[in-house]
């Protein structure tokens, strides 16, 4: 380890040793957001992650890729304590956000969930006009100081998902009006709208055609500079595409974190080589 | 060689045989099922046509306006089509809300012992025979209270509306997609904020639908009424006098000594048909519009 890589670490981040020793690049390193320690999960008697450990940097776009069932969604989950609505469900070991262990008791998960948005697979937005769909996260958290303040919120947010221009003149009509990649794009406003620090996204393209998928692609990278992105993707070009680190997931195991530059090119691992040229999964 | 195509000519004739045989058991089951669809539906026109022109013979506006008279004397269901209407809108300002919270404390909160039980009673009460809880009624509340009246009446069709609206809640609520839900806890919104904002009014047309079918039941109930709201010959507004209603109304007449009742019977079922139709077609626009 290096010397300037030794003054970033603190007590608290412990596992960003041993991701951050393996990497060459030395130059800058952001402070870690979300830091995992050996976190195992059970569905009732069943584990399905096993020891995850796993470091993901301020303004970073960390990909997940996997077979399916491999615990990369779960693991998603996870981190904004998602899996706590699933019956039986049970965590153990940390999940540091900012720090703050989100699975210390009297964790408020609903400003967890503020600070931690989420785009899910199947767009799903509620059966309430684009407005209102983009304005409710703003409303429960009693964001707004006003009506201005609010339709304003609500610009915003719709500008950075790239979908204002394209809904301007029909604010008040359905959600389900829209074609499947601007319901994805308007999913993503409303969680924009309530100026989360991180974003987990569950294949958040896997429903859409290759036009709408590049949109939401180029969108990720732009929302980069402001947000700490997590993505999940059965498409290793979309990791490839759009993130800074991969990370590996294989039956419930975490087979290696990179660059994803080094990712695809010279993994360090001989399961993630098989993995990626298709020998498997 | 010739073995073969021996072997080949007699799957030919075995598969015909059996092919011959299969189109006519698909064709005998086919005319069955047709035959036993035809007889259900042509019972309902039946009963329906003869409801019809039995009561229209007698139907005219006096009779719908006018209270029960001596025989001889004409008469009507004026009061009769009040009461029904009274009771069962009262049955549903208190069934309607009861049912509506339990439907909806079943599907989000009922996952424990305490949900199974309510499910099995609300179950159970759906299939008691609607005379007991008119019994019922009158044990608990028409005998401390000293008479028959529109209030007993009500409670009874109120009891006989809950369990039903609970259930189809439930299953209406329980139809909201969880993808919904998460994306409003993923929001930071509580439970019951969850509940309140997104999946009731995602699941209110299936609810109302619910609600309409319950009205529809209970408006066509005489049994719960006999012993509770009894009958009355005059328009009454007081819930705590005895209240006519077109069930029972219908059931005087018809049980009555003369022929002039037993047709007025018959104007009065075709007009409580009439009501329930309309609701039923209510129902069914209100399910129309949910795509």
């Amino acid at each position: 380890m290096t010397p300037k890589m030794a003054q970033i670490q603190t007590p608290a981040v412990a596992a960003n040793v041993r991701t951050a020793a393996r990497e060459n690049d030395n130059a800058n390193v952001k402070a870690s957001k979300i830091s995992v320690e050996n976190l195992d999960f059970f569905y009732g008697k069943s584990q399905a992650l096993y020891g995850i450990s796993l470091d993901i940097r301020e303004r970073e776009v960390m990909a997940f890729i996997g077979p399916s069932g491999c615990g990369k969604s779960t693991f998603l989950r996870t981190l904004n304590r998602m899996n706590d609505t699933i019956p039986g469900a049970r965590v153990e070991g940390s999940v540091l956000i900012d720090r703050q262990n989100v699975y210390a008791p009297g964790t408020d998960v609903v400003s967890l969930r503020r600070k931690v948005g989420m785009v899910f697979q199947k767009s799903n937005p509620f059966p309430k006009s684009i407005f209102e769909n983009v304005a409710y996260g703003v409303r429960i958290n009693r964001m707004a100081r006003n009506n201005a303040d609010l339709s304003d919120r609500v610009e915003k947010a719709l500008t950075d998902a790239a979908l204002w221009d394209e809904v301007k003149d029909r604010l008040k009509s359905s959600a389900f009006g829209l074609s499947g990649g601007q319901q994805q794009r308007l999913c993503i406003a409303r969680a924009l709208a309530i100026e989360p620090e991180v974003i987990l996204m569950d294949e958040p393209a896997s429903a859409l055609d290759p036009i709408a998928t590049q949109k939401i692609e180029e969108l990720i990278v732009e929302l980069k500079k402001n947000y700490t992105i997590v993505i999940v993707t059965h498409n290793m070009q979309q990791a490839a595409r759009v993130s800074d680190k991969t990370s590996f997931f294989l039956l419930g195991k975490l087979i290696e974190t990179n660059d994803t530059s080094k990712m695809f090119t010279k993994p360090d691992e001989k399961l993630t080589e098989d993995y990626i040229t298709g020998r498997f999964g | 060689m010739e073995n073969i195509a021996e072997r080949i000519e007699a799957n030919f004739a075995a598969e015909s045989k059996s092919r011959g045989r299969r189109k006519l058991i698909s064709g005998v089951m086919t005319s069955l099922t047709a035959a036993c669809a035809i007889f259900v539906v042509g019972l309902l026109l039946v009963i329906l046509g003869y409801i019809a022109v039995r009561g229209a013979a007698s139907l005219n506006l006096q009779f719908l306006i006018d209270t029960p008279k001596p025989v001889g004397e004409g008469g009507g269901i004026g009061n009769a089509i009040l009461g029904s209407f009274l009771m069962t809108g009262v049955a549903s300002l208190i069934g309607l809300p009861v049912g509506v919270a339990a439907g909806v404390y079943l599907a989000e909160y009922g996952d424990g012992w305490f949900g199974r039980i309510v499910r099995f009673v609300a179950d159970t009460m759906t299939g008691i025979p609607s005379i007991i809880v008119g019994i019922f009624v009158f044990t608990i509340f028409v005998l401390p209270m000293g008479r028959q009246s529109g209030l007993a009446g009500s409670i009874a069709l109120a009891i006989i509306m809950i369990p039903i609206v609970a259930r189809t809640t439930e299953e209406m609520v329980r139809l909201v997609p969880k993808a919904m839900r998460e994306a409003a806890l993923a929001l930071g919104a509580p439970h019951w904020r969850v509940t309140c904002d997104i999946v009731l009014p995602a699941a209110k047309s299936g609810i109302a639908t619910g609600a309409m079918l319950a009205i529809a039941r209970v408006s066509g109930e005489t049994a719960p009424l006999l012993f509770t709201a009894l009958n009355s010959r005059f328009y009454n507004f007081h819930l705590d006098q005895p209240m006519a209603s077109l069930t029972v109304q219908i059931y005087n007449y018809a049980t009555g000594p003369f022929e002039i009742e037993w047709q007025m019977a018959w104007a009065a079922t075709l007009i409580l048909m009439l009501l329930i139709l309309i609701i039923n077609v209510a129902v069914r626009y209100l399910t129309r519009k949910r795509y």
